[in-house]
Order: C-alpha cells, then structure tokens, then sequence
C-alpha cells in the first residue's frame, strides 16, 4: 500500500531546508488549509449533486437535467445564484452573534473533516486522542445552530434551535458511546492506528455483534447529528418553516446548508473509518491471492467508496421516512440507545478481555 | 322545502326539544334578512341514525339590534356558524361565549349580507395596514333590568406574556391562507385561536346579483378539490327547482366525474399527509397518480383544476371517444399502487407512532362538530351522502361506505384511501354501462326559478356539501348558502388540537384535510 507519509515528509524537509523552521510551518500550515478547504468544497460540491440524483431516482424522477449534460452544472450554478443574493439584516436581531453562527457551524464542520484519513498518511490532524478530538471539534457546531436561532429574532428560529439543542446534545452521547466500543476493541485512540488494525480485518468483522450494534447505533446518531430526516426536527419544513436557519439568506445560508452536507459526509467518513476500515482494503484471512488484488486498489479509492456508500444509506433512510416528534427523538435517545450502548460497550469489553474478537 | 317557523320565545325549548328527540346534526345555520319580515336564520337538523331532515327558522323583527338565542351549547358546531352569521347579518347570538367576526375584518362597518348594507367605498375604504389582533372575548347575556342583552367583554383569548405563535396565513403546512394563533409552553400547545378569512371573497353576496348561470362559475373556486361535486350540488338544486330531468347519460358522466374527482382529492390528502410528515417521496408517489386522474379530466373537460363541467341540466361537452378505455387503465393501475403507499408510508412504524392516537375525536363530538367526510367516518359516524340521501347513480351502484371507530388521525389517512378503492368500484361497475343519450338538455338562456326555497346537498371530497337557495321568482337567488365542508372540521380541530404538540397540530391538520376557500368562500 502507498504510503502518503514519504510524500509529506519530503515536502516537510525540502521546505525546512531552504527557509528557516518557523517560515516553513507557516507555510505548510497555509498549503495545508488551501487544500482543505478546497477538498471540503468540492465533496460539498459532490455530495449536493448526489444528493439530487439519488432523491429524484427515489422519487422516479430524473433530477436537474437542463444545467449543463445530465445537469452537472446545476449546482455551480446554485452557488453563483446564492453567491449574488443579498444577505439581509434583520430587525432587533442580535448582529455579532447573527453573523458569527454560520462560522461556528463551518468551522466545526471543517475542523472535524481534517481529522478523517483519506489514506494511509493523507490525514491532517492525528494524534494519540484522535477521537476524543473528533467528539470534541464535531459537538461545538451546536453552539452555531443555538447561535443562530438565539440571534435570529423568530420565534420558529428559536423553537428549532431548543430543538436541535435538546436532540443533538442527546445523541452526541450515544454517538461517543459507539465510538468508545470501537476504541475498547482497537485499544487505541489515534486514527492512524485504528485504520492500520483493520488492514487485518474490518473492525464490522473482527468485532463480530458489539461492533454491528454499534455500527446501528452510530448511523442512528449520526443521522441525527446532521438533523436530517426522520431526525429533521430543528428544521421541519411543515411546521417551522426553516426552523433555525428561517431568517439567513444568501451565502450565510449557504454557510448552514454546505456545513448540513459535509457533516453527513464526515459522519459517513468516520462510520467508515472506525467499522468498514477506513482506507484499509477488504482483507479475508487465508485467500492471500485475493487479499494481493484488493491491494493494488489505492487507499482514497477504498476510502471513498466505502464513505459514499454510507452516505447512500443515510440518504436512502432520508428519503424514505417520515420525521419523528421531538417527544420521540428524545425516547428513542434516553430510552432505548442509550441503554443499549451501554450494555453494548459493555459486552465489548467482556469480548475484548476474553479474547472472543477475531 | 318545508320550513317551520318557530316562535323567538319558544325557541330555545325547541331546539332543546328538538335534540332530545335525537336531532343531533345540525347542518346548517343560514342566516337569513327577509326585509320587513324581520332578520334570522334558518337551522337544518338532521338524526344522524334515522336520516331524518328537519328545517326550523326563527326571526326577530327587531332590524336595528337582532337578537336571537343561540344554540351553540346544544350543537357545537353552532360556534362558528353563528359567528359566521353575526358577521353577515349582525345577528347577536345571546349566550354565544366568543362573539366576533368570523371572515372581515374587525374594523369592517356593517354586515354585508343584510339587504339594507350600504357597499360604498367611503364607508369600508381599502386599508392598507393590517388589523389589530382582538384578543377580547365578547359575549351577550341577558341581564334582569333591561330588555336587551348587553355586551359583556370576557378574559382575553391571549394574554400578551403568552409565547404566541402564528402558524399561517402563510405556511407551508395550513395548505392555504388559514390562520392559528397558538399559546405554547415548550412544545406542548396550550390554547389555540384559529381566524379565518384570508380567502374570503363574499361569494354569497355575489350569486345575489348574478345570473343562475353565472353562479356556476364560483362553486369551482369553492373547495378546488371537489369542484365536479359542488357544482354538481348546484345544479342538483336548479334542476330539482326547475323540474328539470337530466337523461340517464348525464347522470352517468356526473357520477364519474364526481368520483374521479374524489380520487384525485384523497391522493392528495394522502401525499399532502405524507409531505408534512416529512415523508416527500411518498408525497411525489401520490402526485405521480394524481397526474394521470387530471390527464383524464384535462381531455374531457379542459380543465385540470377548474373544470366548469357540469352546466344546469346536463353537463359541458360529452365525453371523449376513448375516456373508457383511459379510466379502466387508470384503475387498475391505481390498485396496484396504493398497494405501494401502504408499503412505503403507511405501515411506516414512524408514522404510526406519531399518527395513532394523535387528535382523537370521539363519535359524539363528531356528529355535534357535524365533521362529516372522511373525519366523520373515521370517527365511527356513517354520514356519507351517498348512503343517506341517495342522488345521481349512488342508489344502483354496489359499494361500502367506510366506517372506521377510532377517529384518530391514523384512521382517518386510512379511511382515505379505503375509499379510493371504493370510489374504482363505482367508476368500474359504471363505466361499461353508459347509455346512449342526449349530453344535455336545452334550457332557455335566462333561468328563472319558481318562488320558494330548494337544497340539495351532495358528498363532496371532504364531506356534506349543501347548497340552499331562497327564490323569490328572480333570474338570480335572493339568498344562496353553500355549505361548507371545512367549517365543522376547524370547529373540531380547535378542540382536538390542545394539549398536544406542535407536530401534533401539523398531523392534525393534515388528517382533517381540510382545504381553505371552501371554508372562506
């Protein structure tokens, strides 16, 4: 497997050796966040395009066709048109804290995205807390959706954001919940690590039922997290209006509606990343001739088919359910995932110690 | 029609009678200005076991200051249709516990239905600024000095340290410009004021000064998703006025259509259903078949949405050569894919949670509400036209009338589409059979009915339609009442929607179906 790290430390000591250390880290750290944001934008670009397609073959349509060939454009165009529309101020609305929510939203969003592992090496953030990290950098995203219903002066601005509050905040539990069981079975909390175990095994496998149940409940929490449908309470169209973002407009609007899109894609990345094995190729013991073929497949490709795939089935349960009430959610929270996760992690451990993982 | 006049000071014991002889319907108030006969209304009672229909009217000759004793602790519905007759005819219902103006505007001068109001534009001017929310109760109660009730102002509907929330006149989930003003703590709603009016455009005041004919073109505009029945209500009543016969031909396009109509409607209701639930692919399943019934309809009538088919006696051109051919086709496709709305949105667990159980509306409430429709079936009350009073073809054709005991909003989506399938019945058993024969009759160009007062009332999409006209020999009607199919169910819903959630609301409204020009008119 090709080893991104050769690559980046060569471009590390070719920089240090021709301009002093601080000079260098400046600018890498500059390459660095150019590169992130561009492949933010671009899989934002992507996953909006998917979207549409997917949701029109669900709904025996076609999707944008007119826009360029089978409507490529479409979405270029959408962003130009967002681009050129005026960002209205609001009466009696909390200005600072107005404008600074869509950044909040963003920058969680971003920040989370650099920790995912594209491939071996190709990853920004790693380090041995790695998804403590994740946890920590995806929950403050909230902050910017409270922000923003607070600010807003609307009352469904403001219904929908206590709504997102009392859901997000809820899942964020069993979401760690199903990522510490993960950690109990790889025995490790770096990303790079725990991709590097499953090249002997997806963690689906080797974990056997806990990591399964896990696997559930992570994609339940994690549809919630992204407050898409059936979990679409904070901004239930019919009843709402927008919820939260009602009174954005323009590129602060568009701010909400990328970072919606790429936090289901890094929900889909991490579910990939810690239960389908990241960048690590599929890997059956004992068919080594088999096992050589699925090498010579790059990391990204494995990386990125595995992450869309999740992304199809968040998006298939998206088009399909009806939405809960926040009653509901919340049930379904304390009363049943919860619970199960704990018992879940629990039987984990007892696996791990007793050595009944493969 | 047989109208009995009942005395203004036996009234009350009357009707109290009336009741307890198991008139429980009540179907409609019309309220009535008979010039120097004084000011009042007209009820319509109905026993909802032995279809059994009694009209009584009471008038007061008191012009200036009408009073009347009002029935709404009797038959609940009899809230907002005295409301609605306060704000027409100035009528004042004493005892009525919240008296204001139903449809105008609070600031509107006089009451325009009354034949002695002055329409002049200095009296009502276009205001360009929006009415002041009336949070004050007003009722009249008969106080022991005087010979008059009095006006009394009550608590107020909402206190201003209320977190009030207007879902409407324009949101996505009212389906039209209806209004709700709720009180909620969280989540949970705690008093809720619904206004109408958005819509309303005096359509009654403006058959008085049209021709019969005319008159056709606004029932269309009534509830837009069972446009073939109103106006088959309509001309019903003109024929049945006129003595008119329509041939067996007509009576077999007119039932059809009538039941096309109905199918595309409950699609609708279904897709709309699904779309505030949050369900959209279901919402463009049910579009999808509701495209090809409009197809069908576009090709014989010309229109998709505002037919204008049915014309007093008969209907506007005949049918297409291959429209049987294009029905059944459609029929047996559209049994195939309500197969696929149970799967995909029906049985949904999701659905079921937040649907069953949610905005219970109990079999008493319904016949006192006089939700008929779907929501009354749902409810465990049989009160399908249909079966009651048959017209057109609905004697000879086999089918079930839908009756469902829970009267949630769960089995109201599913009375629905129960009917559906029945509704492909009729057009099924119907379709082969159509006789040869004349499309229309001819009538002379300007209709006049004989003196006297004619109804009809037929099952629209969402329940009873009624029309009722007061002739007085004219070319036009001294008074038309449309009956309207959505008044009992806001009445209802204003009951059934506290104390339960803000999703809850949107569900609730979704079942009920309840469409807003046909409650405005």
């Amino acid at each position: 497997m090709f080893d991104f790290t050769s690559m980046t430390t060569a471009i590390d000591s070719y920089l240090n050796s021709v301009l002093p250390s601080s000079a260098a880290t400046l600018i890498e750290c500059a390459i660095i966040a150019v590169c992130v944001i561009v492949a933010y934008l671009v899989f934002a670009i992507i996953m909006i395009f998917m979207e549409r397609k997917v949701c029109a073959a669900f709904q025996c349509r076609l999707g944008p066709m007119r826009v360029g060939p089978w409507g490529l454009l479409q979405v270029f165009a959408d962003v130009f048109k967002m681009l050129i529309k005026e960002i209205i101020s609001i009466k009696n609305s909390d200005k600072i804290l107005y404008n600074l929510a869509p950044f909040l939203v963003l920058m969680s969003s971003i920040i989370t995205f650099s920790c995912l592992p594209f491939d071996k090496g190709l990853q920004v953030l790693d380090f041995n807390i790695g998804a403590f990290f994740i946890m920590a950098a995806s929950s403050f995203g909230i902050l910017g959706i409270l922000l923003a219903g607070w600010s807003s002066n609307n009352k469904f601005s403001m219904i929908g954001a206590v709504r997102s509050g009392g859901q997000m905040i809820s899942y964020e539990l069993s979401m760690g919940l199903s990522i510490l069981t993960l950690v109990v079975l790889s025995g490790t909390m770096q990303i790079s690590e725990i991709v590097e175990t499953q090249t002997k095994g997806w963690f689906i496998f080797t974990g056997h039922v806990p990591a399964f149940i896990a696997f559930i409940i992570y994609i339940i929490a994690g549809n919630a997290e992204t407050n898409r449908a059936p979990f679409d309470l904070p901004e239930a169209e019919s009843e709402l209006t927008a919820g939260f973002h009602t009174e954005y407009s323009g590129m602060n609007f568009g701010f909400f509606y990328v970072a919606e899109f790429m936090n289901m894609f890094i929900i889909a990345g991490i579910a990939s990343t810690l239960f389908l094995g990241g960048w690590a190729p599929l890997y059956v013991p004992g068919l080594e001739g088999f096992n050589s073929v699925m090498e010579c497949i790059p990391g990204f490709v494995w990386f990125l088919a595995k992450t869309f795939f999740v992304i199809w089935l968040l998006m298939w349960i998206r088009w399909t359910f009806p939405r809960l009430r926040i009653d509901q959610v919340l049930a379904l929270e304390w009363k049943y995932l919860v619970p199960i996760g704990l018992i879940n992690l629990l039987i984990m451990t007892i696996c791990v110690v007793m050595g009944w993982t493969f | 029609m047989n109208i009995r006049e009942i005395d203004i000071k036996e009234f009350r014991q009357e009707m109290l009678r009336l009741r307890k002889e198991g008139m429980d319907f009540l179907r409609d108030i019309i309220g009535m200005d008979w010039k120097e006969d004084g000011i009042g209304a007209v009820y319509i009672l109905e026993n909802s076991n032995t279809h059994e229909v009694e009209e009584v009217s009471v008038r007061t000759a008191n012009r200036e200051k009408p009073q009347l004793p009002t029935v709404c602790d009797i038959w609940k519905v009899a809230e907002l249709l005295e409301r609605e007759a306060y704000d027409f005819f100035g009528i004042e219902f004493n005892g009525h516990p919240d008296l204001r103006r139903l449809y105008l505007r609070n600031d509107w001068t006089g009451h325009p239905l009354r034949k002695d109001y002055d329409p002049s534009e200095a009296i009502n001017p276009v205001r360009l600024e929006s009415e002041k929310d009336e949070d004050v109760r007003r009722e009249y109660e008969i106080q022991e000095e005087k010979q008059l009730a009095e006006l009394v102002e009550r608590l107020k509907i909402l206190h201003y340290d209320q977190y009030v929330i207007n879902i409407g006149p324009q949101h996505p989930a009212t389906h039209g410009v209806l209004r709700f003003r709720l009180s909620v703590e969280g989540e949970v709603i705690r008093k809720v004021d619904i206004k109408c009016g958005y819509i309303h455009r005096g359509i009654e005041k403006l058959c008085e000064s049209r021709t019969y004919p005319q008159i056709l073109a606004f029932t269309d505009r009534l509830d837009y998703l069972s446009a073939h029945q109103n106006r088959h209500a309509l001309c019903m009543c003109i024929e049945k006025a006129m003595g008119l016969e329509v041939t067996e031909r007509v009576q077999y396009i007119r039932t059809i259509m009538d039941e096309l109509q109905r199918i595309d409607s409950h699609l609708l209701m279904f897709s709309c259903m699904a779309m505030d639930m949050g369900a959209i692919t279901s919402f463009i399943y049910g579009f999808r078949e509701r495209e090809k019934v409009l197809d069908i309809m576009e090709e014989v009538t010309g229109g998709r949405l505002i037919q204008n088919y049915n014309i007093i006696g008969g209907v506007q051109a005949d049918i297409t050569p291959g429209f049987a051919e294009k029905v059944k086709a459609y029929c047996n496709d559209q049994k195939r894919r309500l197969k696929e709305y149970y799967d995909v949105f029906v049985n949904n667990i999701i659905l079921k949670t937040r649907a069953k159980g949610v905005g219970v509306l109990s079999l008493e409430d319904a016949i006192s509400f006089g939700a008929t429709g779907g929501t009354g079936r749902a409810s465990g009350w049989a009160c399908d036209v249909r079966k009651r009073h048959p017209y057109a073809l609905y004697d000879k054709v086999e089918f079930k009338e839908i009756v469902h005991a829970e009267g949630d909003s769960y089995s109201r989506l599913l009375v629905r589409l129960e009917e559906i399938e029945e509704s492909i019945k009729i057009i099924e058993q119907l379709i082969d059979n159509i006789p040869e024969g004349d499309y229309k009759t001819k009538t002379k160009p300007i209709i006049k009915l004989p003196e006297g007062t004619f109804s009809a009332s037929v099952e629209g999409s969402r329940g009873e339609f009624g029309v009722f006209i007061d002739s007085r020999g004219d070319k036009s009607p001294y008074r038309l009442k449309f009956k309207p199919m959505g008044l009992p169910l806001i009445a209802a819903a204003h009951k059934i929607m506290k104390k339960c959630k803000i999703a809850d609301l949107i569900t609730i409204g979704a079942s009920l179906d309840y469409v807003i020009p046909d409650i405005d008119r």
